[in-house]
């Protein structure tokens, strides 16, 4: 009795430690596996897939593709077009980003202050955010215009001549910057803002105490404290400048090609990607892969060159 | 048919219209309802773009055809195009009926197994109705008939009847007709319209690529030969419109206008131009952008004769579940009555020759066009058209075009490096 009593008892303990031991092993696993499963259809399969594609001469006019090893690649290498998308893509980046980020800096610092209806003003820098993409694009684009556009009829009762800025190079940069500007400074602004207020009270009135003024406390108090936040917002608007692509397209007057203006003016790498595969009817689904997949290349050494400056600042606080 | 037009009917419809149709749907009802009532209640889904003016056909229809309903999905130009190719690819997606326009109408052909051969459905006895140029467009290479014929563009120029009378010029159809039998006679005009309204007032015509693309709609061969092969760099006939636009940006007479952007919109309300290229569809598309200028436009012949710019088909994709159904409906908004229908209503001209010669198209009038014999000039020239070999990237030939003329309007690069790298983009398409 005794002896079956134990076994009894044992069967059940030891599974019962078996259970938690894989448990403790397993369930964390399998509390994140829903992700990597979801990851793994949506994200890796496509990614990989492209990647095999690009190895292709994959198009959908023709129902037989070849493997074609990199060939893909050396000709994107030598097309002046690419090389043209990625200047645009890297200058709309810059020109919108800088100015972007500073003012949003200077936003968020007067939002921080003792403003009436505070709350209001905080909601109404974010609504750009929330306006569809399209809409901002084709509002924009007419406020753009040649001869009716808004912006030109500013220019012209001071006395400036039209600006044609669609068709220059420069001008056509500035437009898109603006766009990406409007819809972006505000939501910027409000991540400055939530790190502005976790920024101790009393930093700011040691300053004070030493005579530091307003401006003086915003340069050498909220700038320095802001670092990592303004780190994180320069990743995150290259990741997303450099896939740069409503805004242009929709900027060009007759879209149906993708071509970024008459001389590719202000195609964008995402642009040409998508001229590659659908805008043509050309449908190059290899060259179109290749081209993805370099802009994943470019992504990965901008994020490394991020990297290596957060390592610096924080070298430097040390 | 053009994607970009935003047609609306503006008219009413005439008492003998009415009269008309109203005895199609009773013949029809007739004869199909006998049949209709054993059927199960199916939807029919339509793929087109822009407006095709169907919307009253299909009404008239369902009521004939107890059990059917006909639902309309509707794109832009482009967009429209390249969805139909990737549901297509994908096996997935495509309505049972899909409208396809010339420029893409040989890279669909080349892809007969996703489409329903229609001459199972009587294709071939309806041959004898079209231009043979405008059946064959559909036809693949294995001889199984894709689509069936909607509209053609033909082409005529529309004008500014105001800005002509300020210029001094004679403002009657006719009359330009006569005075503009070439294109290079066409500038000369222009010429002195500039020379009297002055170079900051409006210019002669609003864009330099829509006057290149109605010269390469009349040539044969353009961009591909008989063959098939492109033929872009040596075909003496493209470097031939490309030279008479040319021409006009050095003379000063064009606006440098983007077609379908917001200043060519604009312009037609303001008049910042005195005339525009007018395939049939751009009737519509006048009306549309500018209502208030009605009466002040007037449509004249085409120099160098013949042309169409535009035009579309409806299929029947294999993706149907019930390709009987949608081959009638195909044959049914492909008739003479209801292609007649949608020319008066909409504007699109029809494509049979039994309804561009009849009598209630050649003798169509159009009130916002000053009472133009619209039907008489466009059906003349769908009628006298060279049909044209077409491929597989027309339409990206097209754009290389349209990029190249702008950068010389914009003064982005000389007429001959321009030229250049229009070369150079051609080649790098490919056939």
């Amino acid at each position: 009795m005794k002896v079956e009593r134990t076994a009894v008892l044992t069967v059940p303990r030891t599974r019962r430690r078996l259970l938690r031991r894989l448990d403790s092993r397993v369930s964390p696993y399998l509390f994140v596996t829903p992700f990597f499963v979801i990851f793994g259809i949506f994200g890796l399969f496509p990614l990989v897939y492209t990647g095999w594609i690009s190895l292709t001469d994959r198009n959908l006019l023709n129902p037989v593709s070849h493997f074609i090893g990199l060939q893909n690649y050396t000709q994107l290498i030598h097309d002046s077009y690419f090389w043209n998308a990625v200047e645009n893509t890297f200058g709309i980046w810059f020109l919108s980003t800088v100015p972007q980020l500073a003012l949003a800096l200077v936003i968020a610092h007067v939002l921080n202050t003792k403003l009436h209806a505070r709350t209001f003003f905080r909601m109404a820098v974010l609504l750009p955010q929330v306006t569809s993409l399209v809409a901002v694009a084709l509002i924009f684009t007419q406020m753009f215009g040649h001869d009716y556009g808004f912006v030109n009829w500013v220019l012209g009762l001071v006395g400036i001549h039209h600006v044609y800025w669609e068709a220059g190079r420069l001008s056509s940069w500035v437009a898109l910057s603006v766009m990406v500007m409007w819809r972006w400074t505000g939501y910027n602004a409000l991540i400055y803002l939530a790190a502005m207020q976790a920024i101790p009270e009393e930093l700011y009135e040691a300053a004070a105490v030493d005579g530091a003024r307003r401006w003086r406390q915003f340069v050498h108090v909220t700038v320095p404290m802001l670092r990592p936040t303004i780190i994180f917002t320069v990743i995150i608007s290259t990741i997303g400048g450099l896939q740069l692509f409503t805004e242009p397209y929709l900027f060009q007057p007759n879209v149906s090609g993708g071509t970024g203006g008459s001389g590719r003016q202000y195609q964008t790498i995402v642009m040409y990607l998508y001229e590659k595969f659908l805008g043509s009817s050309q449908f190059k689904f290899g060259y179109a892969s290749a081209i993805a997949w370099c802009l994943v290349l470019l992504i990965g050494v901008f994020a490394l060159v991020n990297y290596l400056i957060v390592g610096r600042i924080r070298s430097a606080e040390a | 048919m053009n994607g970009s037009t935003t047609s609306r009917r503006r008219r009413k419809a005439t008492a003998a219209v009415i009269a008309v149709a109203a005895m199609v749907t009773a013949v029809c009802f007739v004869a199909s309802s006998a049949t209709a009532a054993h059927r199960d209640a199916i939807t029919l889904t339509v793929d087109v773009f822009g407006d095709f003016g169907y919307k009253d056909l299909y009404a008239q229809y369902q009521q004939s055809h107890p059990g059917i309903t006909i639902k309309e999905d509707t794109e832009q130009y482009a967009p429209h195009h390249t969805a139909l190719a990737q549901h297509l690819a994908t096996g997935a997606g495509a309505d049972d009926i899909e409208a396809i326009e010339v420029g893409y109408i040989a890279q669909f052909a080349a892809q007969p197994q996703n489409f329903v051969d229609l001459r199972q459905y009587g294709a071939s006895d309806l041959k004898s109705r079209y231009p043979a140029w405008k059946y064959d467009q559909a036809v693949s290479s294995n001889g199984s008939v894709i689509g069936l014929g909607t509209d053609v563009g033909s082409l005529g120029i529309c004008y500014r009847t105001d800005l002509f009378k300020k210029a001094g010029l004679p403002t009657d159809p006719a009359t330009l007709g006569k005075m503009w039998p070439t294109w290079s006679k066409f500038l000369a005009v222009g010429q002195q319209f500039q020379s009297k309204i002055g170079a900051n007032g409006p210019k002669f015509i609003d864009s330099g690529s829509n006057l290149y693309n109605a010269i390469i709609a009349q040539a044969n061969p353009a961009y591909y030969n008989a063959q098939g092969k492109v033929i872009a760099a040596s075909n003496p006939k493209i470097k031939g419109a490309w030279d008479t636009t040319m021409q006009a940006i050095s003379m000063g007479l064009d606006k440098g206008l983007s077609a379908f952007s917001n200043d060519w919109n604009t312009g037609f309300k303001k008049g910042t131009f005195a005339t525009v290229t007018c395939p049939a569809w751009m009737m519509g598309y006048i009306q549309g952008q500018a209502p208030a200028t009605k009466g002040k436009w007037n449509i004249a012949p085409v120099p160098g004769g013949g042309g169409s710019w535009g035009g579309s088909f409806l299929t029947v994709t294999k993706q149907s579940q019930h390709p009987a159904e949608a081959a009638d409906l195909v044959k049914f908004l492909t008739s003479p009555a209801s292609e007649l229908y949608v020319f008066q209503h909409t504007g699109n001209l029809p494509s049979e020759i039994p309804v561009l010669t009849s009598k209630a198209v050649q003798s169509f009038t159009n009130p916002f066009f000053s009472g133009a014999p619209v039907g008489k000039i466009f059906a003349g020239s769908a009628l006298a058209l060279k049909p044209q070999v077409l491929g597989p990237h027309q339409g990206d030939y097209q754009t290389a075009a349209s990029n190249a003329i702008q950068r010389v309007e914009q003064k982005k690069q000389s007429a001959n490096a321009s030229w250049q790298q229009f070369l150079t983009d051609v080649q790098n398409v490919g056939g």
